[in-house]
């Protein structure tokens, strides 16, 4: 501020200059795929950085602490590796490695990062798509059946999503494992075949964001129900119910559209504790197996796949705002 | 669903809306208490009051949302409530939705948020004819173009298809208004449609309603603004504390108010007759009302001791009060003798404020063009203009928070704006801003005190008692109690607030003030109070002011000369007198033919 | 009614204020809430006490001990002599969940604390350090917050090591681009605040203004959202311990004390649930405490 100008916003009779859009979109679309490829390769270089940190020596890691390799042998797989080369050197040639698609082979499984990550891809997406849909399916029957009437179902509501919210998801699974699973034996205890063995990780997954959700939905259609179009609509005739879903489930739909897209990224992270509880192959456990081993271009194509899964719902998550909200198409 | 006329009603035809005995309370808060009228069809009643009257629950209460929105369920109970032979206080929910658009139509102010804003304007205005089953959904959208057409909408078409940010507030007013008439209710109740209005397009929004009323649709208008009312109202209702103090045809209740509260509203409109007087009564320290006695005692300067004990009846001519103004008196004799004039001289001294040929362009778009104008020593000069004309930006220029691309203000003939931020320090206490929201100029974590001790502590006052002193001393220059020192603002009301505002501005003892909308937040009973500080202040301090305000009865009102916005550029600038008698800008007349004075005939 | 607080002065505006009080247009919500018993607070507050007693003085609430093993009474049943059963070796499970309550809370506090300083010192930086701090933190946040919390703790802990304090760390780097952002959001805001520049209009310094004005609106907000925040991280710690990161064996830390239990869940339920009920438990304390400063929070500053 001792340069002059406050440096402070605009006032606000100042409306945005109009543009054409079509030249404004591909600006946009450019920024956007720009900005996408920016996150990625910070995300690697973020993760390739932090395991130059890590203490000890990668080959000693990769043969494991039991046996007693010769020098030479070491030196051969260094230089097998590369790891004898000076470090902004390794870091050029990862990334040239990146660019033609190539994530590297996994230190302690032998076997290329692409195809591990792949392999496990499949139970993760499964567990990660039904946690989403049914923690979104509970979210809108507890938010728009209780907004804005009904105190007692209400405030009933609202302490199961507390609840659900501070819930441990690795808790969750094991309260669910023991009644279900150990005392009724309705679902396997373990595994990932079939449909069965995916209901009670699904739940654990989905609970906890279920409750976040509902708790964001039904503030979103409160406020959005004491805003002067809803009472507009309501003089016009349109019922209590009608005006929940046909005006406030919009305006709610915006800071929910955020949140999911946030907590589908997290749900990665989830899938860490619920895999480990539950013992299902995965994502998740392919994480925890990579970094107590240190194994390091699997964790680097871990954080990749996470950073690009983050990349595309942020642009799906943008993209959907545009269709739920007109303000934002035209400035 | 209609009933049969409610029996033993002597008139040939009963009236379209009658209300008897409204009551309506919140919890322990009693919003309404005893509200009757009745409405016609192609008749405007006006209800007017301030904040806090009950003119919005009574409007809410017609179309059975009384409480909607808040948790607080409202309780409503009536003598009479009908409409068109329907009993109003018996129907169920569903009964109300039948009634709801159908029947009456509602249209709030500010369609920018009282029209949904994720839906077009087409879907808002279809709404109540698919509600209620009137159209079918490929008739829809003639349906829909018919109504833009009928509101005075331009290209109907596409303007159905766009959303309410798209259009203009006077457009966007129309389409709200477009969609209340949809299922062509008999009674249209407006809430103040045009408060957030321009004044050119209030008078455009208003001639359509005035046309609507012409064509039998029964109009009720609520506002807290005289000269609407004058424009359209064949009666006025007016409301204090819950309860109608008066009311009578609008031509007698307006040149012959009875009521001191109407008196008192009336007389609180700024104008060319309000120059050099002052708005509000003397606010002199009363004994506060017993909950029985008449709502406007404690503030009543006619008031003794029955007005505080008793509630007034309502007399034959429709005003509830002990001691009523007899027929025929005017509304100027409430006001005070003229204080001595302002001088309006100056053009040989050297202009404390010199704007020259400034210019700035936010995003390439230029906001303020080649203005220029100079403000002497206890000079006040109003600038008006509508929103966007770029009076705002002007202001933060004049006040260095926004340096102009191009030209220059000097303060006291030397430079101002174009000097860095740090030379620009030491003089920052001869220039002192009031601004329209004054909660969002002070600290949230601040008390009253620490707010305005933090300007003392510029001057060079010594922390402690001197400080204390100083403070106090402030406060009550601008009629502000030392009891108030240890709030914090959100817990003062709008005119405190803004009473604290200049209290802080005047701490360093400025040469200018600049106001920006200093008023157009208040009541209009605020506002004539915080107009006479203003005047009082101006004339005590010899503080020269740059009045900002869209309102140009405010800025006739106050100001010595009158500069006039539009688009950027100052398209007029003249003594007040000549401005308002002999208008030379196409604009400048537009502007004046707009806002009609108070009581003006249709 | 919320509005009692305003006594009536003799003021110019006393009277349309009275007025205004009686009878609001809109019944404001937030005042009938504040009148009501406020059940949840309370029992929040209770349980707070518990939590800190057990926290500093576990001895007080159980004089069994929480490493002595019995091996006879091993995996027994709820019961009178132990409220909570016994675990594997026999230990009393209330005592190790009360003694557990001092390294779990510890653990999430000092995530919470590290997080806290670092994304205020990030936060401000990259609003008042001029466009290339901002610009180069702003992207490694962007870049940061595109992780999973617990895969960044994941990978922090793979620097770091195992351990209480390289977990909390773990946890703290993975909640800092959040609270930055905030930091940096809320400082943004305020600097472009109407009080801002009324300070600006009085002529004071630019150090003066940050340090009066800007700082500390810009970190309160930041402060109550920890509070919930704090509730995040006490389970993502947890969490880490339970995947075997954390404290090692014997300390009766909850996570771990949890993911030792599910090894029993077959035939002991209450070595699994109770640990992780007392998680819960706090956490859901922490959230109605940090909801309500939250509420009070936005009412003092929007009223």
């Amino acid at each position: 501020m001792s340069t002059g100008t406050t440096g402070f916003a605009e006032p606000a009779d100042t409306p945005a200059p109009a543009r054409s859009s079509a030249p404004r979109l591909l600006r946009a679309a450019a920024r956007r795929l720009l900005g996408a490829a920016a996150v990625l390769l910070g995300a690697a270089t973020v993760a390739f950085a932090a395991l130059q940190l890590v203490p000890g020596d990668p080959v000693t890691v990769m043969l494991g602490p039991g046996t007693a390799a010769t020098p030479e042998v070491k030196a051969a797989i260094q230089e097998q590796y590369g790891l004898d080369r000076p470090v902004p050197v390794q870091y050029f040639t990862y990334l040239g490695h990146l660019l033609t698609g190539d994530l590297g082979e996994s230190y302690q499984l032998q076997r290329p990062v692409a195809d591990l990550i792949g392999d496990q891809l499949g139970p993760t997406v499964q567990l990660g798509a039904a946690a989403l849909g049914l923690a979104v399916l509970l979210a809108l029957l507890a938010a728009v059946g209780t907004a804005g009437r009904r105190p007692a179902l209400r405030a009933l509501s609202s302490l199961a999503e507390l609840l659900a919210v501070s819930s441990p998801s690795y808790w969750i699974g094991i309260l669910l494992l023991t009644a279900f699973s150990f005392q009724l034996r309705v679902f396997p205890v373990a595994g990932d075949d079939g449909f069965a063995a995916l209901v009670l990780p699904a739940v654990t997954l989905a609970l906890p964001v279920a409750g976040m959700l509902a708790q964001v939905l039904r503030e979103g259609l409160e406020t959005a129900l004491g805003k002067p179009f809803v009472l507009t609509a309501r003089s016009r005739g349109v019922g209590s119910a009608a005006v929940v879903l046909r005006h406030a489930l919009r305006h709610a739909a915006v800071p929910v559209v955020t949140l999911t897209g946030w907590l589908t990224g997290s749900l990665l992270g989830g899938a860490v504790l619920v895999e480990s509880v539950f013992g299902r192959p995965g994502i998740g456990a392919l994480t925890l197996q990579a970094t107590t081993n240190k194994d390091l271009p699997l964790v680097i194509g871990l954080v990749l796949l996470s950073a690009l899964v983050f990349v595309v719902i942020s642009a799906l998550v943008d993209l959907l705002y545009l269709v739920i909200d007109p303000r934002l198409r035209t400035d | 669903m209609t009933h049969p006329a409610a029996p033993g009603t002597p008139e040939s035809s009963p009236p379209l809306l009658a209300v008897e005995g409204l009551d309506v309370s919140f919890g322990p808060v009693r919003a309404v208490q005893d509200v009757s009228f009745a409405l016609d069809r192609g008749e405007c009643l006006a209800v007017v009051g301030e904040s806090g009257s009950g003119k919005s629950v009574t409007a809410r209460t017609l179309v059975g949302l009384t409480g909607a929105g808040g948790r607080v369920p409202a309780a409503v109970s009536a003598r009479r409530l009908a409409f068109d032979g329907l009993d109003l206080a018996t129907l169920t929910e569903a009964q109300w939705r039948e009634v709801r658009g159908r029947r009456i139509g509602l249209v709030l102010q500010d369609a920018l948020v009282s029209l949904d804003p994720l839906r077009t304007v087409g879907a808002e205005i279809a709404e109540p004819l698919r509600v209620h089953g009137l159209a079918t959904r490929a008739a829809l959208p003639a349906r829909v173009r018919s109504l833009l057409e009928r509101t005075g909408v331009p290209e109907p078409q596409r303007r159905a298809a766009q959303y309410a940010h798209q259009l203009s507030g006077g457009l966007r007013q129309r389409a709200l208004i477009a969609s209340a008439l949809a299922a062509e209710p008999d009674l249209l109740i407006a809430d103040e449609p045009t408060t957030a209005l321009d004044v050119t397009v209030q008078a455009q929004v208003l001639d359509l309603l005035d046309e609507l009323r012409g064509k039998g649709t029964a109009l009720l208008l609520i506002s807290h603004d005289l000269s609407v009312v004058g424009r359209l109202a064949d009666r006025v209702a007016v409301m204090f504390g819950g309860r109608i103090v008066e009311t009578g045809p609008a031509e007698r209740l307006l040149a012959e108010p009875r009521h001191p509260y109407t008196r008192a509203l009336l007389a609180a409109v700024p104008g060319a007759r309000t120059r050099g007087t002052r708005l509000a009564p003397e606010p002199a320290g009363r004994p506060p009302a017993s909950p029985g006695g008449c709502p406007y005692a404690a503030r009543c300067a006619a008031a003794d001791d029955t007005c505080r004990s008793t509630l007034p009846p309502v007399d034959a001519l429709g005003s509830r009060c002990w001691h009523p103004t007899a027929a025929g008196a005017s509304v100027l004799s409430v006001r005070e003798p003229d204080p001595a004039p302002t001088v309006v001289d100056g053009a040989d001294r050297t202009a404390l404020l010199d704007v020259d040929r400034i210019g700035r362009s936010f995003a390439g778009r230029p906001v303020v063009r080649d203005v220029s104008f100079r403000l002497h020593a206890g000079e006040t000069l109003g600038l008006v203009g509508e929103s966007g004309s770029g009076k705002t930006t002007t202001a933060r220029i004049v006040l260095g928070l926004e340096r102009p691309d191009t030209g220059s203000v000097l303060l006291d003939g030397r430079p101002w704006s174009e000097l860095t931020e740090r030379r620009r320090r030491p003089d920052r206490l001869r220039i002192q801003a009031v601004q329209q929201d004054p909660l969002g100029s002070f600290d949230p974590r601040f008390t009253v005190e620490r707010l305005v001790a933090e300007a003392v502590a510029r001057t060079g006052v010594p922390r402690g008692e001197a400080r204390r002193h100083r403070v106090t001393e402030l406060l009550d220059q601008v009629g502000l109690p030392a009891a108030l020192l240890a709030r914090r603002p959100t817990e003062l009301s709008g005119g405190q607030r803004q009473r604290v505002a200049i209290a802080r501005a005047l701490a360093p003892a400025p040469a200018l003030l600049v106001c920006d909308e200093p008023v157009s937040a208040l009541d209009l009973s605020v506002q004539a109070q915080i107009l006479d500080l203003l005047a009082d202040l101006r004339r005590e301090l010899g503080l020269a002011l740059l009045f900002i305000s869209h309102d140009l009865g405010v800025v006739q009102h106050l100001a010595d000369r009158v500069a006039v916005m539009k688009d950027g550029r100052l398209v007029e600038t003249a003594t007040v007198d000549r401005l308002f008698a002999e208008p030379a800008d196409p604009y400048t007349r537009r502007l004046l033919a707009a806002t009609a004075p108070v009581g003006a005939s249709r | 009614m919320a509005h009692t607080t305003v006594e009536p002065v003799p003021g110019p505006d006393a009277a349309p204020d009275a007025v205004l009080l009686k009878a609001p247009e809109v019944p404001a919500p937030a005042a009938p809430a504040r009148r009501r018993p406020p059940l949840a607070l309370l029992l929040a507050l209770a349980a707070l006490a518990l939590l800190l007693v057990a926290a500093l003085a576990p001895g007080l609430l159980s004089s069994a001990s929480p490493i002595e093993t019995h091996p006879a009474e091993a995996l027994t049943p709820p019961g009178a002599a132990h409220w909570f059963g016994t675990d594997q070796l026999g230990r009393d499970l209330f005592a190790r969940v009360l003694h557990g309550a001092r390294p779990s809370l510890l653990l999430g506090l000092g995530a919470t604390a590290f997080a806290i300083t670092g994304g205020t010192l990030l936060g401000l930086a990259a609003a008042l350090g001029g466009r290339w701090a901002d610009q180069i933190l702003m992207r490694l946040a962007d870049v940061l917050l595109s992780l999973p919390p617990i895969l960044l703790a994941l990978l922090a802990v793979t620097v770091l090591g195992t351990g209480s304090l390289n977990v909390m760390l773990a946890i703290a780097i993975a909640f800092v681009p959040g609270y930055a952002r905030i930091v940096r959001a809320e400082t943004l805001v305020v600097r472009r605040s109407g009080y801002v520049e009324a300070a600006v209009g009085l002529g004071l310094p630019r150090p003066l203004l940050i340090v009066r004005h800007v700082l500390p609106n810009a970190v309160g907000p930041m402060l109550v959202l920890a509070t919930v925040g704090f509730g995040t991280a006490l389970i993502a710690a947890a969490g880490l311990s339970f995947l075997g990161l954390g404290p090692q064996p014997p300390s009766p830390e909850w996570g771990a004390m949890l993911s030792q239990g599910r090894r029993f869940l077959a035939t002991a339920w209450w070595v699994g649930v109770f640990p992780g009920a007392a998680i819960t438990a706090t956490a859901l304390v922490v959230n109605v405490l940090g909801r309500r400063a939250q509420a009070r929070f936005t009412r003092r500053t929007d009223a």
